[in-house]
């Protein structure tokens, strides 16, 4: 028994190590003198914020992130309203093309976005969306819905159809069940798929960095490549570091937040256990 | 308080397939009616078209003389208990209870002073700020039911509201509606597929059968009087025994001798024109133990010896089973009726009869006994179309 207690807390660790050890790195680099980034050491041997003053002086960071805020704030919210009432669609009603919808939708969340960036290039350039928030928004909604779809469809299944109808002979209209009980029953999955459209919007890169040409809508992830250090000569490896660091955090603060919703199922008690 | 008509109405899904084939019921004022039926034959969609869960294909449907055929549910002031209960998970027992007053927009005094009136009827008040998940079975089945008397509706409809409750917590809770809907005196329609049920809490019961009306009667029409095979094996616990019998002059050979036509029955039996192969059925408590009859001369009637297979005692009456040899001449066609009508006590019934005796007898298992049986009680049906005979004066 003990032997086993162990063996098991000895692989739990392997497995945190190998994944927090390059959270870790980055952390560490973003906390290194830029005289000693290149020391290699685990532990930075000199340890600064000059990396963090630094990308918050020059406007670059700051106006990515305002990009990378706006954008993912927006697309995630239109997605999950749309991807609301499809996914309600699709778990409750029988209708002509329900299959090619759900087809489709998987189609497009498994098309290799490479293949589009060229295309989306030329017709954003055409119809003026290039380099516009709206440019990057609208195909991350796009490729946002599939997802969305998916897992709200799977939560709104998972709601008894019985308590619509409870709620129907009980003298709601469809909209009032749809909203006073049926939408309260599927937050989790409203949180879920908004932190999952969230998470691929803002660590979005492919077209975001194909998409945009200057700081008026470029998001964190492609700003970081255009990082230069605080001189010309300056390696940018600490605040692009730093950079990370920052955006990371939004990313952690989510799950953790949600977490507790997610796993909890508010559905429980509805019916007999 | 309200009359509910249901005139001559179908259900026909999409796919074609016909759920409920023109039915016509009345059920009055105050009335406690009771669908029964085994699964499939229509009874819950049934409801859920007075409810206005499902729409109707043909016919009408009135409340209060009204037809409310294309009413929505919430148009049509009807409360509804579901098999599942369907609470509101994330609201509390008294959230639960005033949702439909709140939708109404009743003022909020009068909504509490509803929650708890009904609260205390069904001794619910301790429970009112918790959680449908912190609630017991049997507490979740009475919140289902304060949430539909709170609103005072033009009638109850039941979904087999006792289902998912255990045997003993069944039994008190089918008291407990009965009583319930004799105080507030509401019309309502419940549907179960137990007969036990129909019988005891029913004031008319209509067994359904394929999506069509088998009888409407009160539960001691549909057990003294069946309309036809269907009911008389669905109806009554353990069911009725069939066997097959031919008619001859003025009796009926049967592989429990030969039994005496009464003058009702033989006219009867004329009239229908019938052929000369019936079924025969009679129920468990028409036997007794011969022994115990001799002493009563008066009884007059069949006597019959058999080898007994099983003796199961009761304590208040004693339950046995023996064979019949020539019951199976006709098996085959009570078989597939069984099977038709999903009933396996009915196919049982056809090899293996069953009969009540007094607690008094002396027969043992294995061992021949002789029984009698009262050949006033029994009923003859028309094997193909399973009508009962003795109801054609």
């Amino acid at each position: 028994m003990r032997r086993r207690k162990l063996a098991w807390g000895g692989a739990d660790l392997v497995v945190l190590a190998w994944v927090a050890f390059p959270v870790w790195w980055i952390v560490a680099l973003s906390f290194k003198d830029p005289s000693t980034i290149t020391d290699g050491s685990f532990w930075p041997t000199k340890w600064t914020l000059q990396n963090y003053e630094g990308i918050f002086k020059t406007s670059q960071f700051l106006l990515a992130l305002r990009n990378s805020i706006g954008i993912a704030v927006i697309s995630t919210v239109v997605a999950v309203v749309f991807a609301s009432l499809a996914a309600y669609a699709i778990a409750r009603l029988r209708f002509p093309g329900k299959k090619v919808l759900i087809g489709v939708s998987l189609l497009i969340a498994m098309f290799p976005q490479i293949s589009l960036v060229t295309p989306l290039f030329n017709i954003e350039r055409v119809i003026g969306l290039f380099n516009t928030w709206g440019g990057l928004i609208i195909p991350y909604i796009a490729f946002g819905l599939p997802f969305a779809i998916y897992t709200l469809a799977a939560f709104f299944r998972e709601i008894p159809w019985e308590l619509e109808k409870a709620a129907k002979v009980d003298g709601a209209t469809p909209m009032q069940a749809f909203v006073r009980v049926v939408a309260p029953l599927a937050a989790p999955g409203v949180a879920t798929s908004a932190i999952l459209v969230f998470v691929v919007t803002w660590n979005e890169f492919l077209l975001a960095i194909s998409l945009t040409s200057t700081t008026a809508s470029r998001t964190v992830p492609a700003a970081l490549a255009f990082f230069t250090g605080a001189s010309q000569f300056q390696n940018p490896i600490g605040s692009i570091a730093a950079a990370a660091v920052i955006i990371t955090i939004p990313i952690v603060f989510f799950v953790l937040f949600f977490q507790r919703r997610i796993i909890a199922g508010l559905t429980s008690g509805a019916v007999k256990g | 308080m309200s009359t509910i008509t249901l005139d001559h109405v179908t259900k026909r899904f999409p796919d074609g397939a016909v759920a409920v084939n023109d039915l016509s019921l009345d059920i009055g004022d105050s009335e406690f009616c009771i669908l029964v039926g085994p699964s499939g034959c229509g009874k819950s969609t049934t409801l859920n078209m007075i409810a206005g869960l499902e729409d109707i294909s043909d016919g009408e449907l009135r409340i209060d003389g009204q037809v409310v055929n294309d009413k929505a549910p919430k148009d049509r002031d009807i409360a509804m208990v579901f098999q599942t209960y369907a609470l509101y998970p994330h609201m509390t027992v008294r959230e639960n209870m005033a949702f439909a007053l709140k939708l109404a927009k009743v003022p909020r005094e009068v909504i509490n002073q509803k929650v708890e009136e009904a609260a205390r009827i069904l001794d619910l008040v301790p429970h009112l700020d918790r959680k449908p998940a912190n609630l017991s079975g049997g507490q979740r089945q009475r919140v289902a039911m304060g949430r539909a008397i709170v609103r005072n509706p033009k009638a109850f409809l039941m979904d087999e509201p006792l289902s998912n409750l255990d045997a003993k917590l069944r039994v008190q809770m089918r008291t407990e509606v009965s009583r319930l809907q004799r105080r507030l005196g509401t019309t309502t329609v419940y549907v179960t597929h137990d007969q036990t049920e129909a019988m005891t809490l029913g004031d008319r019961v209509a067994v359904l059968r394929g999506g069509f009306l088998q009888q409407f009667g009160t539960p001691k029409e549909l057990y003294e009087n069946p309309a036809n095979l269907f009911v008389a094996g669905f109806i009554g616990s353990p069911a009725m025994n069939f066997m097959a019998a031919s008619l001859e002059d003025n009796h009926l050979r049967s592989p429990l001798g030969e039994v005496p036509l009464s003058d009702r029955l033989r006219r009867a039996l004329e009239a229908a024109n019938v052929e000369r192969q019936v079924i025969m059925g009679i129920r468990p408590e028409h036997f007794e133990d011969a022994a115990l009859v001799a002493s009563q001369p008066e009884r007059a009637g069949v006597f019959f010896s058999a080898t007994i297979d099983v003796v199961e005692s009761m304590g208040s009456d004693v339950y046995v089973y023996f064979s019949l040899e020539g019951a199976r001449a006709n098996a085959a066609e009570l078989e597939e009726l069984a099977r038709e009508s999903g009933s396996a006590e009915l196919s049982s019934a056809a090899e293996t009869v069953v009969a009540r005796l007094d607690a008094a007898t002396a027969v043992r298992e294995g061992e021949q006994a002789r029984l009698w049986f009262d050949p006033a009680k029994v009923q003859v049906f028309d094997p193909r179309s399973g009508r009962n005979l003795c109801l054609a004066v």
